[in-house]
């Protein structure tokens, strides 16, 4: 079969429009990651920059490369790391099951709303991105201080006589993150709530299901590509999380990005911040093949 | 309609002393400002073949859902085998419904989707697996039990939804545009099985349709809807040769209408005088009709004959061919009057090498026995 003249400028086009992204990613994310490897594979020294070269020397046409492997080493040997990662798995886990349940309603009450009201409310859920994260997070200090909005407002009441001890703990952690990512749960969930044909609840009911049950046996199993997609936005994000454990956090709350942050720029170990970054990736990487191994299923299963 | 399955339309004298199936009681009900149902009062009896037929807007399906349990009536009572179940939520009414877009379940195999409703009452799983299989076999989708509904043609999903719609056994099935999906042949076919199931089961269906031919074919009654009102409830046959008004006449099958205005009743026998023919018309009525009164005389196509140069006929119109269609078994010919008015006659094709009998311009004479029309006065 032979293709129409025509044609060929499309598929060009068609190239591009494909390329694009490739090239964006080999850009922005391949090439960087190159060199946060490079760098993992390298040696630190006090210097300027604070690492060796991997290429040491070529004399006489032998390349001499020194590959160090003493950095992954040391996140092995040194249970610090294994404990962060654990740690930032644990709070990335709990947070996006609270983003879950709290997203989950909000999301299916606007879907429910009367047509008039959806977008408004989707635009409660959105407008806070318009002030700055950091901002953000720097107000929830003001709340959650010792003499913080709601110790004030809670001796002011009399219902405690000293302050309870919020700012610091892990629960400001759960409560900076959840409040920062739940957007990203509400968006993808109404985006398949609004989808879901009503007229297979009206048949459900008619086959004599009860409204929880339609929720159970309905709702809830065709809405869960949105659930994975918020779990996916919400848990890959958390696990880098450097801002909020810094500054709602206390010294005691470990996650891999704020000890990142920690190697890199306190211990100037570039080679082993690096390091830690890769082995981030890895890990993040694996839910997300979970997660495209799940999309290919159900494309090859729904229309 | 040359072929009709349809059943007789019950014997309402025999049925009147039962409870009916199914009892709408002066049933109104509004969207806004819009009144969708206008007091309806309806028994639809066990074992019915029962249409709602209708254009779209005139309340039929809104009807069908209020007796499902999805819309309530602003007014009025609906009663199932003599119990009121106005205010019962769809999930505890003994009806099931087979929705017009099918409404599979997607994430669900076909097996599965048949054995939905059964899940919601106790049951052992090796008799709702013998269910299941039953009502696979009964529309003959036995080896698709394992696929998905998207991976079905159209007919198989029909199929499905039917199965699913059948297998808690419901003493009432709805239907809503049950052949709306399908293309024209498989249509045909599928009209045969569903009355062949509903006579097998002895289930009431009420169907819902705007098809006048599916609803001809099918049904033991035909509620015709208008704006929220029943124009006319009648038996098929009935309501194709007694339409009650311009409206039913006009909804069901061509039909030539005539202006005419009374000039004597002599026991049933009426004469009128019509300005579209220029001529005397006759016609019998058994209703009592007073001389000058305006009626419209209703003549289906098929009742009109091409009369012989000899012949005589009470009712006579000359007229010239217009416009001839050709349909196979029947060709539908145009003849105008000298005022202009087109009159429509079929004549059936016997012969398969004869000469076209009628031509374009050919000047015919055309009549119709008075037994043969019908006298409208809405």
């Amino acid at each position: 079969m032979s293709r129409p003249a025509t044609h060929q400028p499309r598929l060009t086009g068609r190239r591009l429009i494909i390329g694009l992204p490739w090239l964006w990613l080999g850009l922005f994310f391949a090439l960087p990651f190159l060199f946060v490897l490079k760098l993992s594979l390298s040696e630190s020294v006090l210097a300027q920059p604070p690492y060796l070269d991997l290429l040491r020397e070529f004399t006489d046409g032998v390349l001499v490369l020194a590959i160090n492997l003493g950095n992954y080493q040391l996140l092995l040997d040194d249970s610090l790391y294994l404990k962060a990662l654990l740690s930032s798995l644990q709070i990335a886990t709990i947070s996006t099951l609270l983003t879950l349940l709290l997203g989950y309603p909000m999301a299916y009450a606007i879907a429910r709303a009367p047509r008039h009201w959806r977008l408004p409310l989707m635009m409660l859920i959105i407008l806070p991105f318009w002030t700055s994260f950091l901002i953000r997070v720097y107000a929830w200090i003001g709340i959650l201080k010792n003499n913080g909005l709601i110790n004030q407002l809670l001796t002011g009441l009399g219902v405690i006589d000293s302050p309870l001890e919020m700012l610091h703990t892990p629960v400001a952690v759960y409560i900076g993150i959840v409040y920062s990512y739940l957007p990203f749960m509400v968006l993808p969930l109404y985006a398949t709530l609004i989808r879901l044909d009503l007229t297979l609840l009206e048949a459900a009911a008619d086959l004599g299901c009860r409204p929880w049950k339609q929720f159970l046996r309905i709702t809830l199993p065709l809405s869960l590509p949105g659930v994975l997609a918020g779990a996916m936005l919400v848990f890959i994000p958390v696990m880098g999380e450097f801002v909020i454990p810094d500054l709602l956090g206390g010294p005691d709350t470990l996650m891999l990005g704020k000890l990142m942050w920690t190697e890199f720029f306190s211990n100037k170990d570039w080679p082993l911040a690096s390091a830690l970054a890769a082995v981030l990736l890895v890990v993040l990487i694996i839910p997300f093949m979970l997660l495209r191994h799940y999309e290919q299923r159900n494309l090859e299963s729904s229309p | 309609m040359t072929q009709t399955p349809s059943k007789p339309a019950l014997d309402t004298a025999h049925t009147a002393y039962q409870t009916p199936s199914v009892r709408f009681e002066d049933i109104s009900k509004s969207f806004g400002s819009t009144a969708a149902i206008n007091n309806i009062s309806l028994d639809i009896h066990q074992g019915e073949f029962f249409s709602l037929l209708g254009p779209s807007g005139c309340g039929k399906t809104t009807l069908l859902r209020m007796l499902a349990g999805f819309e309530a009536p602003d007014r009025g009572r609906i009663l199932i085998d003599g119990e009121d179940m106005t205010r019962v939520p769809p999930y505890e009414r003994p009806i099931n419904m087979m929705f017009q877009s099918y409404a599979l379940f997607p994430h669900m195999s076909v097996a599965d989707n048949i054995a939905f409703g059964l899940k919601q009452a106790p049951m052992t799983r090796s008799l709702r697996n013998a269910r299941v299989s039953e009502m696979m076999e009964l529309v003959q989708i036995s080896p698709l039990a394992r696929r998905k509904p998207h991976q079905l043609s159209g007919g198989q999903r029909q199929r499905v939804a039917l199965a699913r719609a059948l297998a808690r056994h419901p003493r009432i099935l709805l239907l809503d545009e049950p052949l709306g999906a399908l293309d024209k042949k498989l249509r045909e076919k599928t009209q045969f099985e569903l009355v062949n199931i509903q006579e097998r089961l002895g289930t009431t269906f009420i169907v819902v349709t705007h098809d006048q031919e599916e609803a001809m074919t099918m049904s033991s009654r035909i509620a015709l809807m208008r704006e929220g009102r029943i124009e006319q409830l009648d038996a098929p046959r009935r309501l194709y040769e007694f339409p009650a008004s311009r409206y039913a006449a006009s909804f069901i099958g061509s039909i030539n209408l005539f202006e005419a205005q009374v000039l004597q009743q002599t026991g049933n026998e009426l004469t009128l005088a019509c300005d579209a023919t220029g001529t005397e018309l006759h016609a019998h009525c058994s209703e009592k009709m007073l001389p000058g009164m305006t009626l419209t005389l209703a003549v289906r196509p098929e009742k009109v004959r091409l009369l012989q140069p000899n012949e005589q006929s009470p009712n006579q119109l000359r007229g010239r061919i217009k416009d001839i269609a050709y349909l196979g078994g029947v060709s539908i010919y145009h003849a105008e009057l000298p005022s202009g008015k087109r009159v429509q006659f079929t004549q059936s094709n016997v012969q398969a090498l004869a000469e076209q009998p009628l031509n374009w311009e050919q000047d015919v004479v055309l009549g119709w026995q008075p037994d043969s029309c019908t006298v409208l006065t809405e």
